[in-house]
């Protein structure tokens, strides 16, 4: 591997801000690094510190999607507006964090309020207690009707919920038996929605959780060795006080943060990359009442977090948002919005609309012939628009310091990550560059440094964060 | 390789995603168990479309009975393994790798590619639609092409002019060729985008060769056979193509949603086979249906939940029409779980399909020796 820079220290906050935010410009971390590492890492858990998103902004451009009332198919461009503007951007992280565990889709669901009051919530509670959240998401209309929970009644159960609470939320296949997802779904029965009001001419009204007692089983329950007349939330103290969801959920705070993990449905057969950092993880959950602010800090300050630099596939969000933010001039909520939330999907990832319930496959798998196409061809229209400040901030990074086309070469890498590539690539980058000589910044320079963009972008190795 | 011919079997998978309820797509309207058991989630006798004195069709699936009617149309009962996990994930898997006792990650299609095209010499020899690569296609070194949109189809077409294009392009080439040492992830990218090159340079002769006049409905399924068609008629020696469509997980509201799903899915794969025959290009194309499980017996008074055994259907000319196997019995004591037993297994299904109809050797695709159901005219 060619590393371009001998800047540890800021090649340590890229990476950091790659992970816990989407990546940040070359002005952006060398401001950070004044500050220092831990008070970055301690930045990003305290997001009550920054200026929200105005998404009122957003609003008075597209009216329609004020809640209630969103029209049908409009509903993820509001999210990844935010994560395009976000100052606070870990709190974005982990509502794709936990979008993709609590995989809920607007497919069956058709109400895209419904979902996007889930990502809220993941928002404002995504940094404290996970019983908290998984209390929230049992009592979402949204995974209500997605799980049918609607439909668990006392004299007839619907497994739905229960088994995918158990299987995909917390615990993992392997660590229940069919007894125990029967007895989880009685003790949810009477958890359901509020009836549906019918759409009315602009869309659909809220929907509200609600507790219908009469069609409660309260009966007693067998559940992982216990014996009680549990309800929900008792059944979800049980299941975290079992050593098996800390290790579940420790798997994906480091397949979504650290590296990239084989499939969950492998989880049960394949053991972690790194075991060791996944016990830590796990302890941590145990010790702090799954706060997960507390495991967050101990998971970014670790070793093997930063020693694992370049080593997962950057999701679609990942492709988009970093890019739009490294570009800059997106903040203005215009027609484009709408195209950058397509692109999303035409990546593979239909936000709010997941699709299964185990969410998506990542690493790897995010990568077909299709899916390279559309990631390359997006970010190489948008690192070539010399328009936007981020890429005239870019070349005028570069022009700065290099006129030579390995100076130039290295400059760009420099910039735009610190990026590692392999030896081949960097010597066809300079190849590509080569032929015409110095870079003259009076005349061709920008366009063919453009061009060079476009090449790193395309890189094998700028797929990874 | 030989030069592909146009007369070469090709196969057509449409996976039905989220677990398709057997019982109401095959209907055994006759026994009456089946009213017994489905008090609110049923196909009533006079909406079923009677194909034998036993079973019908689905309302919603006239063209298909249609077909059927023509001897067009294999029923295959009671396919699925042993020990269902009755979970969605697992068991797609268990269907795509052939593998239901460890965790497999080869696709059996992906095995058969290999057979097929041994040196990659066709990048679109195996053609997925949709936004994601299906499990069943996947194996090292297997190239598939992964169209969502045919139309849009190529790399880094935002450079122009085209001389510069073709300049970026070539570089692009060199830094995706092969990087010794690099390791899996680099060499999957590195091939991955190579094949996306050549794979964009050949399909996109396909929807200006295109001309028909069949016109398919504005569905997901219509647009993807559509996109089928259109390659399958290009002729570029494209053999196996998948699409899916779901989703089939009807817990509840299981009426109407099934019957949007098969209304889309008749429609379309009726359009489909009239597309091909217009065109001369259907005696060589057999279509195959499957669904992860079929549902639980007894419905929920709203939809029905994960159940065991389940259904398949092939279709085409060479598809020799009529009932393989039997429908699992419904007596309450047969049942496992609640669950049709399945008396079938997936992989004698896949090995008619890979010998009789492929040609290939089915052994390594499915992982072992099953028995045929012979449902091809090729079937001896």
């Amino acid at each position: 591997m060619v590393s371009t820079t001998t800047n540890t220290e800021i090649s340590l906050m890229a990476h950091l801000m790659r992970r816990a935010g989407f990546g940040a410009s070359r002005n952006e971390l060398e401001e950070r690094r004044g500050k220092g590492y831990e008070e970055t890492v301690e930045e990003l858990l305290n997001p009550s510190n920054q200026t929200p998103v105005d998404i009122y902004e957003f609003l008075r451009y597209y009216p329609m999607w004020w809640k209630p009332g969103t029209m049908g198919g409009l509903g993820q461009a509001p999210w990844v507006w935010t994560m395009i503007n976000t100052e606070a951007p870990l709190q974005e992280k982990l509502c794709i964090f936990y979008h993709n565990i609590f995989a809920t889709g607007v497919a069956k669901v058709d109400h895209y309020d419904e979902i996007q009051d889930m990502i809220d919530m993941f928002r404002e509670k995504g940094l404290g207690h996970y019983k908290d959240i998984l209390l929230e998401v049992a009592k979402s209309p949204a995974m209500i009707y997605w799980l049918d929970n609607n439909e668990n009644h006392a004299d007839s159960i619907n497994e739905n919920w229960g088994r995918e609470l158990l299987e995909l939320f917390t615990m993992g296949v392997g660590n229940y038996t069919e007894e125990d997802v029967q007895e989880c779904s009685r003790a949810f029965t009477g958890w359901t929605l509020e009836h549906k009001l019918p759409r009315f001419h602009m869309g659909r009204w809220d929907w509200e959780f609600k507790f219908v007692e009469d069609d409660h089983d309260y009966g007693q329950k067998e559940f992982l060795g216990h014996k009680g007349n549990f309800d929900g939330e008792e059944v979800i103290d049980i299941i975290l006080s079992k050593p098996a969801t800390a290790a579940f959920i420790a798997r994906h705070l480091y397949n979504f943060f650290v590296e990239d993990e084989p499939q969950v449905p492998a989880w049960s057969v394949v053991p972690p990359n790194n075991p060791g950092a996944v016990e830590f993880l796990a302890k941590e959950l145990m010790d702090s009442d799954y706060h997960m602010e507390t495991v967050l800090r101990k998971l970014f300050n670790s070793d093997f977090f930063k020693e694992a630099q370049f080593s997962r596939v950057k999701n679609p969000t990942e492709v988009v948002v970093s890019t739009l933010r490294l570009v800059g001039d997106s903040s203005l909520p215009g027609p484009d919005i709408l195209d950058w939330t397509g692109q999303i999907v035409y990546m593979g990832q239909d936000l709010l609309n997941p699709p299964s319930v185990e969410g998506w496959h990542s690493g790897i798998e995010w990568i077909n012939s299709g899916t390279l196409m559309k990631r390359t061809n997006f970010m190489s229209e948008m690192i070539s628009d010399y328009s936007r400040p981020g890429v005239k901030s870019i070349i005028d990074q570069v022009s700065r310091s290099a006129s030579k086309p390995e100076e130039v070469v290295n400059a760009c890498l420099d910039v735009m990550g610190p990026l590692e590539i392999a030896e081949k690539t960097h010597s066809e980058l300079l190849e590509h560059v080569s032929s015409q000589g110095d870079f003259d910044w009076q005349s061709s320079g920008v366009t063919r440094t453009l061009e060079l963009l476009q090449l790193i972008v395309a890189t094998r190795e700028y797929q990874f964060a | 390789m030989s030069e592909p011919t146009s007369k070469d079997p090709v196969i057509v998978v449409v996976q039905l995603s989220g677990g398709n309820d057997y019982m109401n797509t095959v209907v055994p309207h006759s026994n009456s168990l089946y009213r017994d058991y489905r008090p609110s989630v049923n196909i009533s006798e006079s909406d079923v479309i009677e194909l034998t004195s036993d079973i019908g069709f689905h309302p919603a699936m006239a063209p298909l009975a249609d077909m059927y009617k023509e001897g067009n149309v294999a029923v295959i009962h009671g396919v699925g393994y042993e020990n269902s996990p009755r979970s969605h994930f697992r068991s797609m898997d268990i269907w795509h790798t052939c593998e239901p006792e460890t965790l497999g990650t080869e696709g059996w299609l992906g095995r058969a590619i290999k057979q097929i095209d041994p040196n990659k010499e066709n990048v679109v020899t195996a053609v997925s639609m949709g936004p994601s690569l299906y499990r069943a296609l996947v194996a090292p070194d297997v190239p598939v092409a992964t169209v969502e949109n045919l139309d849009n189809y190529g790399l880094l077409t935002d450079i122009s002019p085209e001389q510069k294009r073709d300049r970026v392009l070539d570089r692009y080439k060199k830094m995706y060729s092969p990087m010794i040492g690099s390791g899996p992830v680099m060499e999957f990218l590195g091939q991955t985008g190579l094949d996306a090159m050549k794979g964009a340079d050949i399909l996109n002769v396909a929807p200006s060769m295109y001309s028909s006049t069949v016109e398919y409905a504005d569905t997901s399924i219509a647009k993807k056979l559509k996109g089928i068609a259109q390659i399958h008629l290009a002729n570029l020696g494209t053999r196996i193509f998948y699409c899916d469509l779901g989703s089939f997980d009807t817990h509840a509201d299981q009426l109407s949603t099934h019957n949007k799903l098969w209304s889309s899915a008749s429609t379309a794969i009726r359009d489909f086979f009239d597309d091909l025959e217009q065109h001369d290009a259907a005696d060589n194309v057999t279509m195959f249906l499957f669904s992860e499980f079929g549902r639980r017996v007894y419905d929920n008074g709203a939809g029905t939940d994960h159940g065991a055994g389940g259904v398949c259907l092939a279709i085409g000319k060479n598809v020799k029409g009529g009932e393989y196997g039997q429908y699992p019995s419904m007596k309450e004591g047969d049942l496992d779980q609640g669950d049709l037993v399945p008396d079938l297994d997936f992989r004698s299904v896949y090995t008619t399909l890979a010998e009789d109809w492929m040609r290939l050797d089915p052994v390594p695709i499915v992982g072992g020796n099953f028995e045929k159901p012979k449902f091809m005219a090729t079937s001896n």
